[in-house]
């Protein structure tokens, strides 16, 4: 039930009722914009986003630098380790 | 599929067990302790959330980490923290006359004290799975002659959806739907949690999804109150095992604070919008019961007077009853992470995610269910090393 899914934005379905249409690895679901709009921002301007869905609304949009960053950090993780290795230094 | 697979990689996996196991030891250091294999007590890191309970089972992640390491399941799975007097009222409701009860597939087997919502639909009562409040609105809609009830679940991850749907059903003068709110807050409950004695958690790994909604500062007093390190954390395997690697740099270093590690999702200030689409609809209760912790204060959503049209228990009269959990169940023990749910008695024989006794082997984000459904091997591994409790009389 608390399972978020990430999925892109591809279509505005319901401009009135701020409903629009994601893509969940390729299945397509209706969702709720409405709390991922900025103020004032025309629906259309989502289209394309990637946002966290979550029991039929989208909650939030995902940063696309944010996510190469994580990814980058772990990857460092690995490399300490290469250096501790290389340094014979790796506690017990 | 983006932004799952890329949180899935093997090989970054390893990078990053390879660092847990070298930090491990440098924190039991740094904490002063000897190692397990010395007769020292393990690291334990408690995740709070049922949805990383489920992704370290889903992925074996348990089997995984050193043996002075061990990850403590804690409370955050709504419909296993669900109370058998609040299940009796869903019911209750469901069986009344002219009454569409829609739920969350995940609440449909939790036990109550004679039957849960599935046995009650068995026997006719009209109990419709649904998989977002939006579609109970939609429901209510196509039949006008019923009475729709939602069963509002969930941390604040889920109350802003029920809220947006409690808003446009007034909006647009549905008359017909309600909500039989039992929606909770994480941070009362974390208090509670750190205020019971004997808890000896070292860390913790918090709550992605809800951290969207309520953002990063409400966890402060974590840090700063308790002394204990807390790493906001998302639900892909990586995601996890760089949290747990966070929280040990962390102990290593001998500091407590809040840290971020699913920046992807969580902006420090949280979403402000759902965050006033909860309060223009919910107040807190004076206190909410939890199966297993009890009453914990202010931890407990209801729907506010001028919504009273939309809120069940004031529109059906629902009376509060308290029921005891059953007595061979110690979800309770297992929710504050002071018993491993194969300690219990039952676990295994008289209480499968089949024939559950206790709501923690419901759904498949408690913590007896994701033992039973994927945990036998870190099991057999576990038993030798945190000795059984006694059993209680
Ligand atoms: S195994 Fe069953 S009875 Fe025992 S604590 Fe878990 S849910 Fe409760």
């Amino acid at each position: 039930m608390c399972l978020g899914i990430p999925g892109k934005i591809v279509a505005i379905e319901d401009e009135q009722r701020q409903l629009g249409v994601i893509d969940v690895g390729g299945v397509r679901r209706q969702a709720s914009l409405i709390l991922v709009r900025e103020p004032g921002q025309p629906l259309d301007q989502l289209v394309g986003e990637w946002v966290l869905v979550h029991v039929g609304f989208a909650m939030s949009r995902i940063d696309e630098q944010e996510a190469a960053r994580t990814l980058e950090l772990i990857r460092e993780m690995g490399e300490l380790m290469e250096l501790d290795r290389a340094g014979q230094v790796e506690p017990r | 599929m983006k932004h799952v697979d890329e949180f899935r990689d093997p090989a970054l996996g390893q990078a990053a067990l390879a660092r847990i196991a070298a930090l491990v030891p440098q924190a039991q250091r740094a904490l002063g302790r000897k190692s397990v294999a010395e007769g020292g007590a393990p690291i334990k890191i408690m995740e709070v959330c049922g949805g990383h309970t489920h992704t370290i089972f889903r992925y074996g992640i348990e089997g995984m980490l050193p043996d002075d390491l061990e990850l403590v399941h804690g409370p955050g799975c709504p419909v296993c923290v669900l109370p058998i007097g609040r299940v009796d009222a869903a019911i209750e409701l469901a069986r009344r006359p002219g009454v569409v009860f829609c739920t969350f597939g995940d609440a449909m087997r939790v036990p109550g004290s004679d039957a849960s919502l599935l046995q009650a639909k068995a026997q006719g009562a009209d109990v419709r799975t649904v998989y977002s409040p939006a579609d109970a609105l939609t429901l209510a809609r196509e039949l006008p002659g019923r009475e729709v009830i939602f069963f509002g679940l969930g941390f604040e991850t889920t109350a802003p959806s029920t809220a947006l749907v409690v808003t446009e059903a007034a909006l647009t003068g549905v008359t017909n739907f309600s909500v039989f709110s039992n929606h909770i807050t994480i941070i009362p409950t974390l208090q509670a949690l750190l205020d019971s004695p004997g808890l000896s958690i070292d860390g913790f790994v918090g709550p992605g999804h809800v951290t969207m909604v309520i953002g990063m500062p409400p966890y402060d007093l974590v840090a700063q109150r308790y002394g204990k390190p807390m790493v906001i954390a998302g639900f892909e395997p990586l995601d996890l095992l760089q949290s747990v690697a966070m929280v040990l740099e962390q102990l290593v270093a001998g500091v407590a604070r809040v840290e971020n590690q699913y920046a992807r999702v969580v902006r420090e200030g949280g979403n402000a919008r759902a965050q006033a689409a909860i309060d223009d609809v919910f107040e807190l209760r004076e206190s909410f019961e939890w199966r297993g912790l009890g009453e914990v204060p202010s931890s407990g959503l209801r729907l506010r007077e001028r919504y009273a049209a939309f809120d069940a228990e004031r529109r059906y009269g629902l009376v509060a009853r308290r029921v005891a959990d059953p007595k061979a169940c110690q979800c309770g023990e297992v929710l504050k992470g002071a018993l491993q749910p194969w300690e219990c008695k039952v676990f295994g024989t008289a209480c499968t995610p089949e024939t559950p006794i206790g709501s923690c082997m419901v759904s498949s984000e408690g913590a007896c269910a994701a033992y039973y459904n994927y945990g036998r091997l870190s099991t057999v591994r576990r038993i030798p090393r945190t000795p059984a409790k006694e059993p209680a009389a």
